[in-house]
C-alpha cells in the first residue's frame, strides 16, 4: 500500500500546488501508516526531482519518455494509473489544476476508484474516509465518504499548507506501456502570459467591477496587483462587457478562488459573485456605496470612491514594501 | 455531424442554498431549476456547429420526470431530440456510465458537457465519459472549431491557454467563451413541445461514494471599516492582524 501524488510541473519546474499536494498526500500516508510515492511525467531536471523528497516522497517515478514531453490528457492518465498499480497505491492525489481536473476522472475510472474533486482539508478518518469539498459553487460544503478500495482526490489550491518532511527519495526511471490511441489530442501551442499570476492558484487577488466604469481604468488595478504580487480578477458584468477576459471572471459561473486575500474594488457583491469568493481567507471590500451587500461578506472595508482610494492604496503599498522588504 | 450534449438540471444561480435540519440534504423547496449555465454554452456551440451542414444535436439528462421542463428548454433552444435516463443522478460516475452506455455504438462525433455543474462543481463527467468510451477528452475548453474530421480546441490552463488539435470523436467540456448562450424564441418554444423525448431506464453502476453531510461557510464577523484617507491603516491590519501580507 502507498499514497501516490502526480507532481505537475510547468516547463520542468514543479508548481507550488504540487508541493501542497505532496504535503497533503504525506499527511494521509502517515495516517494510513504507509509511504508516499510521486510520479513525474515529462522533462524535469534531476535537481528538480530531488525537491520531491523535501515534502515526504520516499519514492519518485520519473518518466521522461520523448512521447510524453507534451501534455496529453489520455496518455498522462494512463501513466498515472499504471504508476499507481506499480506502487500499490490505494490513494492517488492530484492538484485541482486545469490539467488535474481533466486527468483525475480518467484515473479514477481506470482504477475503479471513488473520486472527490477539490478537497479542502484532510480526510476525516473517524468514520471511514470522508473528504470535504465545496458544493453549490461556494454556497455550501459537502462531506463525501469514499467506500471504494482505491481513492482519487484532487486538492484545492491554497487549502493545505506546504509541510517540509525531508526524506531520502529514491528516483527511479519509469517506462510505462503506451498505447498509440492515447496520443490523439496533440498540443499545438501553449500561450502563456509569463508575467501573469494564475488566478485559481493565486494567494492574493485584486478584483474589480463595474464601479471602475470602463476597461481604460484597469491600469491602477494592474499596478496594485503587480505591487502586491496578486492576480487580477473581475466580476461577471465586466467580462460580459468584454472589458476583461472571461478567464478573469470570478463567481458562480466563472472561476472559484481560494486566496489568502481577496480585494474587491467597485463590486457590489451579487450572490453569484460571493459564491465564487467564499473560500477566501480574508476579504477586503472597497466601494463607495456603504449599503453594498459585499460589506456583509467582508472582513475589512473602505467606504470610498475607487478612483480616490486605489491610487492612495498604491502609494501605501509602495511605502509598506519599502519598510517590510 | 452528430453531437450529444449532456445537460444538468441545477438550482438557478440566484438561489439561496438551505440545508435540512439534520444537514443530510439540501432543501430544494422553492428553488427554480435551470439548465446548468455551462451546459447551455455547450448546447449553443453544438447548434452553431451542426446547423450549417444539417447535423443533429441530441441532449441527454440523467434525472427523474421533474427535470423535463429543463429538457424542453434545451429543445426550445434548438436541440433535435432528447433522452432522459430515468434515475436520480447519484454521483458523477453514475451519470458518466449512463451517458457512455447510451452513446456507445451510436456514432456521435462529439459529446459535449459544461465544464462543471454549478451544484456539485465536479468537472468529472466529461473526462469519465471519455475514458469509458476510450476516446480523448479535453476539459474546460473556451474555443471549439471543427475542420472536417478534426477539432481545434483552446483549453484553459493556469495563466494562459493551450491549443489542442484532436481528431473526432472526442469529448469536451465547455466554459465561457465557447459560445454566447441562446435564448429560445417563440417558434423554438412551440416546436419543443412536439420534439421527441425518449425516456430510458438506467444501467446498474457500482457506488463508490455518498455525501454524508452538508455544511455552509461560517458567516464572516462584522466588517472592520477603515477610513478612506488612512489606507496605510488597512495595510497594517492585513499585515499584523490578518497576517496575509
Amino acid at each position: 500500500m502507498s499514497v501516490l501524488v502526480y507532481t505537475e510541473h510547468t516547463n520542468g519546474k514543479f508548481k507550488k500546488s504540487t508541493f501542497e499536494a505532496l504535503s497533503y498526500g504525506n499527511a494521509i500516508a502517515k495516517h494510513l501508516g504507509t509511504t508516499l510515492s510521486a510520479i513525474s511525467i515529462g522533462d524535469v531536471p534531476a535537481e528538480e526531482l530531488q525537491k520531491l523528497g523535501t515534502y515526504g516522497a520516499t519514492r519518485v517515478l520519473n518518466t521522461g519518455t520523448e512521447q510524453l514531453r507534451k501534455f496529453v490528457n489520455q496518455a498522462y492518465a494512463a501513466v498515472i494509473a499504471e504508476a499507481a498499480r506499480k506502487e500499490n497505491a490505494t490513494v492517488v492525489i492530484l492538484s485541482a489544476s486545469f490539467s488535474g481536473k481533466g486527468l483525475a476522472p480518467r484515473v479514477a475510472v481506470k482504477l475503479d476508484a471513488g473520486y472527490v474533486d477539490g478537497a479542502m482539508a484532510l480526510p476525516d478518518f473517524s468514520n471511514g474516509f470522508t473528504v470535504r469539498k465545496g458544493a453549490f459553487s461556494g454556497k455550501a460544503f459537502a462531506d463525501v465518504t469514499l467506500t471504494s478500495t482505491n481513492k482519487v482526490i484532487t486538492l484545492l489550491p491554497n487549502s493545505f499548507g506546504i509541510i517540509i518532511d525531508t526524506q531520502n527519495s529514491d528516483i527511479e526511471d519509469f517506462t510505462p506501456i503506451l498505447r498509440e490511441q492515447d496520443f490523439k489530442a496533440m498540443v499545438q501551442e501553449i500561450i502563456r502570459a509569463s508575467d501573469k499570476i494564475s488566478l485559481p492558484e493565486a494567494e492574493l487577488v485584486v478584483s474589480a467591477g463595474r464601479g471602475l466604469k470602463g476597461p481604460e481604468n484597469w491600469g491602477m488595478i494592474e499596478e496594485l496587483a503587480g505591487l502586491l504580487g496578486a492576480a487580477t480578477a473581475c466580476s461577471k458584468p465586466v467580462s460580459d462587457s468584454n472589458w476583461r477576459p472571461h478567464s478573469e471572471h470570478v463567481g458562480q459561473t466563472g472561476i472559484a478562488v481560494s486566496p489568502n486575500l481577496y480585494i474587491a474594488i467597485g463590486i457590489s457583491g451579487a450572490i453569484q459573485h460571493l459564491a465564487g469568493v467564499s473560500n477566501s481567507k480574508v476579504i477586503v471590500v472597497i466601494n463607495k456605496d456603504p449599503e453594498a451587500p459585499f460589506f456583509k461578506a467582508a472582513d475589512y472595508g473602505i467606504v470610498g470612491d475607487a478612483f480616490e482610494v486605489v491610487p492612495r492604496l498604491i502609494e501605501a503599498v509602495k511605502a509598506f514594501k519599502a519598510v517590510h522588504a | 455531424m452528430k453531437i450529444l450534449v449532456c445537460i444538468s438540471n441545477v438550482p438557478d444561480t440566484t438561489s439561496k442554498i438551505n440545508l435540512a435540519d439534520d444537514k443530510k440534504s439540501v432543501t430544494m423547496a422553492g428553488i427554480q431549476f435551470i439548465i446548468n449555465p455551462y451546459d447551455e454554452i455547450a448546447l449553443t456551440r453544438a447548434l452553431e456547429l451542426t446547423e450549417p451542414s444539417g447535423g443533429t444535436v441530441t441532449v441527454i439528462n440523467v434525472g427523474d420526470a421533474s427535470t423535463e421542463p429543463t429538457i424542453r428548454k434545451a429543445l426550445a433552444i434548438g436541440a433535435t431530440d432528447a433522452v432522459r435516463v430515468n434515475a436520480a443522478p447519484r454521483d458523477a460516475y453514475f451519470v458518466a456510465k449512463q451517458v457512455s452506455s447510451f452513446a456507445k455504438d451510436k456514432g456521435y462525433d462529439m459529446v459535449l458537457t459544461g465544464r462543471e455543474s454549478i451544484d456539485y462543481n465536479g468537472s468529472q463527467v466529461a473526462a469519465m465519459v471519455g475514458e469509458l468510451l476510450d476516446i480523448p477528452s479535453i476539459s474546460i475548453v473556451k474555443k471549439l472549431e471543427i475542420n472536417s474530421s478534426t477539432a481545434l480546441l483552446e483549453r484553459e490552463i493556469e495563466g494562459g491557454k493551450e491549443v489542442v488539435n484532436c481528431p473526432l470523436p472526442l469529448v469536451a467540456s465547455a466554459t465561457e467563451g465557447m459560445a454566447e448562450p441562446r435564448i429560445p424564441n417563440m417558434r423554438g418554444i412551440m416546436s419543443a413541445r412536439t420534439k421527441p423525448l425518449q425516456v430510458i431506464e438506467p444501467v446498474e453502476v457500482s457506488q463508490y461514494q455518498t455525501v454524508v453531510n452538508y455544511d455552509k461557510p461560517a458567516p464572516r464577523s462584522q466588517v472592520k471599516l477603515v477610513p478612506g484617507d488612512t489606507v496605510d491603516q488597512l495595510l497594517e491590519l492585513l499585515h499584523s492582524e490578518a497576517k496575509v501580507i
